[in-house]
């Protein structure tokens, strides 16, 4: 069951094609990965399908119905939610009032009272519970990246676009990380990472696309799009995809 | 009106728009670099202004031998606002910023307007008008225009020549960059409001020449540096001539046409539409680059 | 402070101000009317100034506007009440249109243009002579009764009007509404993304912060039986609203006023003596409030007063 769908999307700034011509389509309750190498238009192509940005052509699907021109505000109340890389907590607000905003507002939610419940549920969910009375602006770098995500769980999302959610974390901080994107996928959800690490990739991913300078490159599973000449080459160069591919088909070779 | 009158009408534009550059580029320089709307603008100008006149009443100094003590001494003057004063909130949100230099330009008013009373002073200097194929321009505005245009013109080559003005220009781009390339932060902003309150004093020795001292006229002047720096782009001398210039001449033609009154309103009007269509102005240029 | 007793000092203030007339002089019956006025005026700049944070300038232009609404209608033979609801709906219908337009704007260019169109306005008004007597003013019927039975009338109505901005202040500050101002004056784009429908907010805080400006401006209008553009658009009074919600405590409930109370009797007791400085008094009022109450009087504390303190006397941090 199709549930997002980007079809020929672009976005241009001025004279720049940030975006070209994109289409691709997300599977309920699949987990993709959108990787690329820096300025490819990750970040870009998510706001595109959240409302922050209007695409300069094509159009958006989501459970069948056209969003393209959806605000922000919109999307989340869809049940579209998505993290920021620079996370973007409300600063002298408390943790449970940060979730319970999403709650109230994204989550459709009758009244702060009910708001505020949804928020604790969140809360317990991804382990924030001793938190819960400190101002956001107090946590550390790990702890505002789970009040993100409690926050995007608290709309109810079908869909959760996570953007670089383990910039700046530790071993340990990106293992419980993972393990909270997992139990999130099992309640359902789809997800779509935007991620540097191949390690996470590797781990969650089940299928994998592959952006570079705003045009999709590659499409797959980890492990079809690692040999792929086309991205090799992106993140390497001409001159060292080359010399890789040469190197590693004669490794295989040798080995049989 | 036939042509020649257009070109009347025009040329008197362009020279208020000399005048009016000279007016804004002080307050659009410290709006640009520390982000601050410095509501005493008006009020330092007509000091200037005051100051010049009791200068040529009381001494007989004329205002343009007056001009580079009152510029040292308004810098001073803005240098030691900034440093003691300003600086304690300069990070601040705009409600609190603007609210303070409020709260010192009423302070200045009010003094200024006990002092020296409200009654229009003016500097006459009855130069006479001169006439070039038939456009009179009176002499006393030709003499403010070409020092307007020679006090902005030295400061862009401070801006762009001097070891200060790279330094103030690194300060409106990253602030935090600046101070780690070594940069002392808190005396560039120093700096930077001591130019811009000379400037305005200037400004204020110039327009004694040409127009009534009168603290009246405080708020009509704060009001068109906002407008020409929303008109011409913040933060740039080129953008400060530009909206000067352009509000010269739609003051010129507005007052033609609907009379001096409405002139100032067509002003605000188009500051308010450019606000909500361009607010980074005619020449876009966000800062000194 | 605890809701209840929040509402409590408000009940006692609202008595003491309308039980003037029973131990008061004239003057003080005038002075309850100018705090109640201005309370009225305060607590509504505080839906678009305190609660969603944008520095609005624009409380003269609602005013005036209500003012001169109320002041054309009554002239041309509608009952004073009646004028008052036009102009409340007028100014209301005006802020929502305005609000659309401006409040895409942020910080100095929103107050900016916020204060252009108090002077907008002004000299439009003052250039329509036709309809509005330009610079001239407008004189309006005057009431029967004498100088003091109006004034306790108008205390009366200026009362009422504190009293409903208040409650109004009191449901958004426990609603919804309040909840998404607060997200919207903390991060307005995080706000956005939490599925707060950001512009409809502002829109309605701004509507709401000029709403009973308007009546306020009109009732003025029938109390002084006078009006002309520079008073009813004056720069002052759009200046000292927002600093008399800043020294009480923008965004709560009692904050704005506090601070009015606070403001007018600092005001008064210094006009009173020193009218030739009242506006550098204002001018000094203004600092010591920035440098030494950021919270505004419902924020502070021994701590905060005592940092002002230390910062004024050190030297000031590196900006960074």
């Amino acid at each position: 069951m199709t549930i997002l769908v980007a079809e020929r999307i672009s976005r241009n700034f001025g004279g720049i094609r940030a975006i070209e011509d994109l289409s691709f389509a997300l599977k309920e309750g699949e987990i993709v990965a959108l990787i690329g190498p820096n300025g490819a238009g990750k970040t870009t192509l998510v706001n595109l399908l959240t409302g922050v940005l209007r695409p300069s052509s094509g159009h958006v699907r989501f459970q069948g119905v056209d969003v393209t021109a959806q605000r922000p505000f919109e999307a989340a109340r869809r049940g579209l939610a998505r993290t920021f890389q620079i996370v973007q907590p409300f600063p002298r607000m408390t943790v449970l009032e940060n979730v319970a905003a999403a709650a109230l507002f994204g989550g459709k939610q009758d009244s702060v009272a009910a708001a505020t419940a949804v928020a604790r549920e969140q809360l317990e969910f991804t382990g924030l519970t001793p938190l819960a009375d400190k101002a956001a602006s107090a946590l550390t770098l790990a702890g505002r990246k789970r009040l993100e995500l409690a926050k995007s769980m608290a709309m109810n999302p079908k869909v959760l676009m996570l953007d670089e959610v383990n910039a700046g974390l530790n071993a340990s901080e990106i293992d419980g990380a993972l393990t909270l994107i997992r139990k999130i996928a099992e309640r359902g959800v789809t997800i779509l990472v935007i991620e540097h690490l191949m390690k996470v990739v590797m781990s969650l991913a089940q299928r994998v696309l592959v952006l570079h300078h705003g045009q999709l490159i590659a499409e797959g599973s980890a492990h079809e799009i690692v040999r792929n000449p086309r991205v090799i080459e992106a993140y390497l160069g001409e001159k060292f995809a080359r010399r890789f591919t040469l190197e590693t088909t004669n490794g295989e070779a040798a080995n049989g | 009106m036939n042509a020649m009158g257009y070109l009347q009408t025009l040329v008197n534009g362009i020279v208020l728009g000399a005048l009016y550059a000279c007016l804004a580029v002080g307050f659009s320089l410290v709006w640009g670099v520390l982000n601050i709307v410095n509501m005493l603008h008006g009020s330092i100008i007509i000091l200037g202004g005051y100051i010049t006149y009791f200068a040529w009443h009381s001494y007989g100094i004329h205002p343009l031998l007056a001009l580079p003590a009152i510029a040292v001494l308004m810098y001073g003057l803005g240098y030691l606002t900034q440093l003691l004063v300003i600086n304690r909130v300069v990070h601040q949100p705009v409600l609190t910023t603007m609210t303070l230099t409020f709260g010192l330009d009423l302070i200045l008013y009010n003094f200024m307007t006990v002092y020296y009373t409200a009654t229009p002073r003016r500097v006459t200097l009855d130069l006479g008008a001169t006439n070039i194929g038939g456009i009179a321009i009176p002499f006393d505005r030709l003499l403010g225009m070409a020092f307007a245009l020679v006090l902005t013109g030295m400061l862009y080559l401070v801006m762009r020549r001097s070891r200060v003005g790279r330094a103030i220009v690194a300060v409106r781009m990253d602030s935090a960059a600046a101070a780690l390339m070594g940069i002392k932060v808190n005396r560039i902003y120093a700096i930077t409001f001591g130019i811009g309150t000379l400037m305005a004093g200037a400004t204020g020795v110039i327009f004694a020449m040409v127009y009534p001292v009168t603290t009246n006229l405080t708020g009509t002047y704060l009001g068109k540096a906002f407008v020409i720096c929303v008109i011409g782009g913040l933060g740039s001398v080129q953008g400060a001539l530009v909206g000067g210039i352009v509000l010269g001449i739609i003051e010129s033609f507005a007052g033609q046409f609907f009379g001096p009154l409405h002139a100032m309103t067509v002003g605000f009007l188009l500051m308010l539409v450019l606000l909500v269509v361009k607010p980074t102005g005619l020449t876009g240029i966000k800062g000194y680059e | 402070m605890d809701r209840r007793l929040q509402y409590i000092l408000f009940a006692v203030w609202v008595l003491a101000l309308a039980s003037t007339p029973l131990w008061g002089s004239n003057y003080v019956v005038r002075l309850a009317v100018v705090i109640a006025m201005f309370t009225a005026l305060t607590l509504s700049w505080n839906f678009i100034g305190g609660f969603a944070g944008y520095p609005s300038f624009s409380t003269a232009a609602f005013f005036g506007l209500g003012s001169y609404v109320g002041a054309i209608s009554e002239r041309a033979g509608i009952p004073m009440v009646v004028a008052w609801g036009l102009a409340t709906l007028f100014t209301g219908a005006f802020a929502a249109a305005l609000g659309a337009i401006i409040l895409r704007l942020k910080g100095h260019y929103f107050a900016i243009g916020s204060i252009a169109v108090v002077e907008v306005m002004r000299l439009i008004i003052s250039g329509w002579g036709s309809l509005t007597g330009g610079g001239d003013g407008l004189n309006l019927p005057i009431i029967s009764g004498g100088p003091n039975v109006v004034t306790r009338i108008f205390l009366l109505v200026m009362t009422i009007l504190m009293i409903v901005t208040f409650l109004i202040t009191v449901y958004v500050d426990r609603s919804r509404l309040g909840f998404g101002l607060r997200c919207i004056q903390q991060n307005e784009d995080a706000a956005n993304m939490a599925g707060v429908n950001i512009t409809l907010y502002k829109v309605i805080a701004y509507t709401l912060s000029a709403l009973f400006c308007g009546t306020v401006g009109a009732a003025y209008a029938s109390w002084t039986g006078y009006i002309d553009p520079t008073d009813s658009f004056s720069i002052i009074m759009t200046i000292k609203v927002p600093v008399m919600c800043l020294l009480g405590g923008p965004g709560t409930v009692l904050g704005p006023v506090l601070g009015t109370a606070a403001f007018t009797l600092l005001e008064e007791v210094f006009w009173a003596n020193f009218l030739d400085y009242n506006r550098a008094i204002l001018g000094v009022v203004i600092v010591i409030l920035i440098f030494f109450l950021p919270g505004g009087l419902l924020g502070l504390s021994y701590r905060n007063v005592t940092a002002g303190i230390a910062k004024l006397l050190r030297r000031p941090k590196a900006a960074t």
